[in-house]
């Protein structure tokens, strides 16, 4: 709570002379604003005494003259408060963003995306109306409320007493309200989230819904959640509905009490009638400050649990950061782990791995699901630092060289790709300060082979990407992503099961080509299919955790493990696809004599094997 | 992996609260046609909305009458009784009556307003209640192909915020708009009444009104339009960033990153600043007009009330009638921001109401009294996009009581099979025979009464155990119930729950594993006694050695009687069928028993060497 405070406090001090300026003014036109019904006071004491026109035509120039005053008084402070929430606001949103741009993978994980999108537009904006609004109506109410019962005192004590007892009792009666209009709204917004839930459930299960026919069952069950909704938003409605019938009610008895109190000293001449008069516009003067009070305090509450939760997050703190004592020469490539051990909470994903390979050399990672693999090579760039063991590069531990050289560095092709809603040029050279040069575009796009498919958009490069663009197939957003790490010029180029969506021809093409350019760079892949993994000067086999096999394709082709066994699955597989071809093959023959240009003979390829072809 | 907003680009619909809308049509705030459609909403309720109205006009009646009241005071009590025509006393019982009157009239109005309030809530509340239920009803009834193209998120949206949306036009934007027009009228008649020279004068200042919104309201649909337009923006670019906040930091684009946002957030506060000074101008123009009104009032009643023209009570009362006349004026803005949400909404909501579903009940349904369970492919070709045929030429028949396995590579067309024997999707070509009849002759509910599905996600509904083997068929007593589980072998997993069948489980079945999800989902199928049964029973991962052979035992039996079609990725089950179909590539390639095509050495063969003993081979290690 107190360091929710000190951040309050210190978006408060970048406004602090606007803020100040803003709530003077405000104070100046609240202050203003008390007079006028001094001048009506004396327009009617002069109408029931019989004065000159002149003297009233004179007081009502100066009404005019003081509501002008009063309202660019009030316009300027206005605008000065309101305008410094939205830089507020804007600041505390850059901020956040700044923040959250700090923090590690893992913090994204266990934080859900939705929940921070609700910290960063609901309690936002209840801060920002605390800030504004709320600076506003509490000086406006408060200087409102202290120069009329200065005024009143001045005029006649015994009615500013009666209208003095009647203030607190209001804002009482209108803060009880606003907390029970809040709890019951609290309870709606509870039985809301019942109702999503419920849809939810159906909209996610309505192949279950229509297999079973409960169509009518789910109808009679949603019906029964959005009754009850119904029904508390009723509930809400009964105490919500109570606060403008009781404010007019409240207003209706003070006014009602000046008038009969006011009205019988006025009959004993003790108070002129200018004097009741005045009084009656004093108050209408204070009637809305009065219910203010009680709406203010609710404001500045939802801020406040607002403004902790935001706290919240600007307190997490990263857990990957930059060294204290960085290393910065270039980096070659040389990729090592010594003894690395890993684990999310009590879950040992990875243990006690250890492997070299050279700068320019390349690494492939093999093995079945969740065992290990993606976190295996997510440790390289410090998306999550490793709890046991080393990771050196170029012989320096990964943890002295400073974050960005480290992740400039590297090149990397995720698992589920992630493109952002920008031009594909853009999203190409995601990874360069300046945009790429249109030849470096053409490599790039030759070397993930995404150009062919470009090709054939009509806005090339310039085409957008995502809802507002077009949907890109799994394969076109894989080689995107392989465009995008090849175009960023990195040391050590890992593919993280990059080519899953890729069809094999393609991925041969693409292949063919990454070996040209991986000539002189590290390179690490992870992979499901033989045919990816087979050139590599070291295949490591991943079976929960550990290292199970390791050597070149031929040496895990003699060793008959695991690597041999998948290798045989993938030649079935293989002639399974032969098979549909031939047949395709000999349906075209039969059809037509010319000569095919056959489908790229894999399996042909594969039998070739196992000699390296480096 | 931090891409959790899939694809190319990280937009979410408003799922997590409406951050931001997709498709944010930004417009009118008044549609005549989208309106009319609205109002019909409220037509079932039409008495009660009358009610709703009388009471408004008499609440805003008795809001004029404290002026009123106060005139009477002045002229008819305090004036006699200062020049000494009226009695001390006669002007203090006077006083009283007057007192009394209004505290009446105050304690009428103040409940007639909580009357009329409460009113509208209900009947507001009632008409998007009967909406929100009619827009379910839909889309329970739309075929699973839309739901394949519309993500959950979207669809949750338009049940949710957007109908909360049009629930507040209802009762807050229309009747307060209802209410300031009656007010308006109502106190401008007031005024007319008391004193028609005077009116006219305060009516002075109604042009000078009219000009300034009209001014403002033109600025203020452009800045409100320019903020929601640039919020969603900040709030889309926030997502994506979010979403994609590995690649971000994996390229270290946090500064350019950062810039972009800047430059989004910059425009939407220059936007908001914008708001801001339009409207620390209009209010205090308005209210200035308001004083200046006061004051011109005065000059020009003195000069009446001074030639005995006007009596100074009836001035008094212009003077407060006049602070309600401009009320209205200065809320206009929030009135607009609601409305103006509200035509979005119901747009989109309309939108899909009128999206008609393609899988339609025919006229006169085939009912057959008894169905022996036989089904044939005829022909049949089918594709989820048009082109790319998914089934080609599928033909084959099932007799009733008859067990077949179909198998085939991933993409062969298994899964589709299944959902088109119960009809989820209409096939293109060739028709599909339940007992000789075109299931299309048929109702749905009807052909999936016959029909039991077990999926291979098993989906659990929040409820108890019971709750999720019986659904919502209230004839399933609990001691069929227990039956059920008892026969798929789920009972002994389930009596180990600390409530048994009453264990509450939540959405998604977190609670419990994949192994016992399945095993529920089977019972859940065995429950309803359907004559055919399809299992959708693909390689899931991780079931531990004893559910697997609960699993398998459970298999062998559900199938026995009946007409049963299984996706098979266990051997057990394909070689205890009748018969096995071969799929590859949408189509039949081959089909007879596990031994005969073992024989013939073709894909079959080879599919089983692949999935079937591969796999056996490799689970010992596994478990291992």
């Amino acid at each position: 709570m107190h360091s929710s405070r000190a951040t309050l406090l210190h978006y408060l001090g970048q406004h602090k002379v606007k803020l100040l300026t803003g709530i003077l003014l405000v104070a100046g036109s609240s202050f203003v604003a008390v007079l006028p019904p001094l001048l009506i006071g004396r327009i009617v004491d002069a109408l029931t005494t019989g004065a000159n026109l002149d003297l009233i035509g004179r007081l009502a120039l100066i009404m005019v003259a003081l509501a002008a005053v009063e309202n660019v008084l009030r316009g300027l402070g206005r605008l000065r408060i309101l305008d410094s929430s939205r830089r507020i606001e804007y600041g505390v949103r850059n901020d956040l963003l700044a923040h959250l741009q700090t923090m590690h993978l893992a913090y994204f994980q266990h934080q859900r995306i939705g929940d921070l999108m609700a910290r960063l537009t609901n309690d936002l904006q209840a801060v920002r109306q605390m800030i504004g609004f709320g600076i506003l109506m509490l000086t406006n109410t408060l200087m409102t409320l202290l120069f009329t019962f200065v005024s009143m005192f001045g005029v006649n004590t015994k009615l500013a007493l009666i209208t003095l007892i009647l203030t607190p009792i209001s804002s009482y009666v209108f803060w009880t309200i606003g907390r029970r209009v809040n709890r019951r709204f609290e309870q709606l917004q509870s039985q809301f989230g019942d109702l999503s839930a419920k849809a939810q459930e159906n909209f996610s299960g309505i192949r279950v819904v229509k297999a079973f026919s409960q169509e009518e069952d789910e109808i009679r069950a949603f019906a029964k959640v959005n009754r009850d909704y119904l029904n508390k938003a009723v509930d809400l409605a009964m105490v919500n509905g109570l606060l403008w019938p009781a404010m007019q009610f409240i207003l209706g008895v003070a006014l009602l009490t000046i008038l009969y109190v006011g009205g019988q000293d006025a009959i004993e001449k003790q108070l002129t009638i200018g004097q009741l008069v005045q009084f009656v516009a004093y108050l209408q003067l204070i009637s809305w400050p009065m219910i203010a009070l009680g709406e203010v305090t609710n404001m500045i509450q939802q801020g406040a649990a607002s403004l902790g939760r935001l706290q919240h997050i600007f307190e997490a703190r990263p857990a990957i950061t930059d060294p204290i004592d960085p290393v910065t020469t270039p980096i070659k490539g040389a990729v090592e782990f010594k003894g690395i051990s890993f684990a999310y909470g009590q879950a040992v994903v990875l243990r006690d791995i250890s492997f070299s390979v050279p700068a320019g050399g390349s690494l492939a990672i093999v093995g079945p699901t969740g065992s290990g693999k993606s976190t295996l090579v997510n440790l390289i760039p410090r998306l999550f630092d490793a709890q046991q063991g080393e990771i050196t590069i170029d012989g320096i531990d990964v943890k002295r060289y400073p974050l960005p050289q480290l992740r400039r560095a590297v090149g990397y092709v995720p698992q589920e790709t992630f493109l952002f809603s920008v031009p594909l040029r853009e999203n190409v050279g995601f990874g360069r300060d300046t945009p790429l040069a249109e030849s470096e575009l053409e490599w790039a796009g030759d070397v993930s082979q995404l150009g062919k498919d470009v090709a054939d958009f009509p806005a090339r490069y310039d085409t957008m990407i995502g809802e507002r663009g077009v949907t890109l197939s799994g394969g076109q957003k894989q080689r995107t992503a392989i465009a995008r790490a090849v175009a960023k010029d990195p040391r050590i180029l890992i593919l993280d099961d990059a080519l899953s969506a890729v069809d094999t021809y393609t991925e041969a093409e693409i292949l063919k080509r990454l070996r040209g350019v991986m000539r002189e760079r590290t390179s690490i892949v992870v992979a499901h299919r033989i045919s990816t993994v087979k050139d590599a000067d070291e295949i490591l086999v991943l079976d929960d955790g550990v290292i199970a096999e390791r050597g070149t394709h031929r040496d895990l082709l003699e060793r008959n493990g695991l690597y041999a066994a998948m290798y045989r699955r993938q030649l079935l597989e293989e002639e399974l696809e032969v098979d549909e071809e031939q047949s395709e093959h000999d349906k075209r023959v039969r059809t037509s004599t010319a000569p095919e240009q056959g489908a790229p003979p894999r399996a042909r390829r594969i039998d070739e094997m196992p000699a390296d072809q480096d | 992996m931090g891409g959790r907003g899939g694809g190319g680009g990280g937009h979410h619909g408003g799922g997590a609260g409406g951050f931001f809308q997709e498709d944010e049509i930004l417009g009118k705030a008044y549609d005549a046609t989208l309106t009319r459609r609205l109002v019909g909403y409220l037509a079932p309720y039409k008495l009660w909305v009358a009610l709703a109205i009388v009471l408004l006009l008499v609440q805003s009646l008795a809001q004029i009458v404290p002026p009123i009241i106060a005139k009477e005071i002045v002229d008819q009590a305090v004036i006699p009784a200062v020049s000494g025509a009226l009695a001390r006393d006669d002007a203090f019982a006077r006083l009283a009556v007057l007192g009394i009157v209004y505290l009446v009239v105050l304690a009428i109005g103040a409940a007639i307003r909580y009357g009329q309030t409460i009113l509208t809530t209900w009947v507001g509340q009632k008409a998007m209640y009967d909406l929100r239920l009619e827009l379910f009803r839909h889309l329970q009834f739309l075929p699973l192909g839309f739901f394949d193209r519309n993500p959950v998120g979207r669809l949750m949206t338009r049940i949710t915020n957007d109908i909360d949306a049009l629930t507040d036009m209802v009762t807050r934007g229309v009747v307060s708009i209802f209410g300031d027009i009656a007010m308006v009228v109502l106190i401008s008649g007031a005024m007319l009444i008391l004193d028609w020279r005077l009116a006219l004068v305060t009516f002075i200042s109604l042009p000078i009104l009219i000009a300034l919104t009209a001014y403002f309201r033109g600025i203020m649909r452009e800045s409100f339009r320019a903020i929601r337009i640039r919020l969603a923006r900040v709030n889309a670019f926030l997502n994506e960033t979010l979403s994609g906040m590995a690649i971000v930091q994996l390229f270290t684009r946090e500064k350019p990153v950062f810039d972009a946002f800047d430059t989004l957030n910059r425009d939407l506060l220059a936007a908001n600043q914008g708001q801001v000074r339009a409207m620390s101008v209009f209010q205090p123009t308005v209210n200035f007009t308001r004083n200046a009104t006061a004051a011109l009032l005065f000059v020009v009643g003195a000069n009446w009330v001074m030639d005995a023209q006007l009596s100074l009570g009836t001035l008094v009362a212009f003077w407060q009638l006049l602070q309600n006349f401009f009320q209205p004026i200065l809320d206009l803005s929030e009135k607009y921001n609601i409305m103006q949400a509200a035509m979005a909404s119901s747009e989109r909501v309309f939108r899909l109401l009128d999206t008609h579903s393609t899988i339609l009940d025919p006229q006169r349904p085939v009912e057959l009294p008894h169905v022996r369970g036989e089904i044939t492919f005829d022909n049949v070709s089918f594709a989820y996009n048009e082109g790319e045929w998914v089934l080609r030429d599928v033909n084959f028949k099932i007799t009733a009581g008859e067990s077949v396995a179909i198998v085939g590579a991933t993409g062969a067309g298994k899964t589709s099979i299944i959902s088109l024997i119960s009809r989820f999707y209409d096939v293109q070509k060739g028709r599909i025979l339940l007992d000789g009849v075109d299931i299309r002759d048929m109702r749905q509910a009807d052909v999936r009464r016959h029909v039991g599905v077990v999926l291979q996600d098993p989906f659990i509904f929040a409820g108890t155990i019971s709750s999720n083997i019986r659904l919502n068929e209230a004839s399933i007593s609990d001691e069929q119930v227990r039956a059920a589980a008892q026969f798929v072998n789920a009972d002994k997993f389930i009596e180990r729950l600390p409530q048994g069948y009453e264990t509450v489980v939540t959405e998604r079945g977190s609670t419990l594993s994949v192994g016992q999800k399945q095993l529920l989902a089977f019972a859940r199928a065995i429950a309803f006694n359907p004559e055919i049964l399809l299992v959708l029973d693909e390689a899931t991962s991780s079931v531990d050695t004893e559910t697997e052979h609960l699993i398998q035992d459970a298999l062998a039996k559900l199938m026995v009687g009946r007409t049963s079609i299984i996706i098979a990725h266990r051997l057990s089950t394909i070689q205890n069928v009748d018969r096995i179909i071969v799929l590859h590539k949408g189509r039949v390639v081959e089909m007879g028993t596990h031994r005969d095509l073992l024989q013939q050495r073709g894909t079959y063969h080879r599919l089983y060497e692949l999935q079937y003993r591969a796999h056996e081979a490799e689970s010992p290690m596994k478990s291992a």
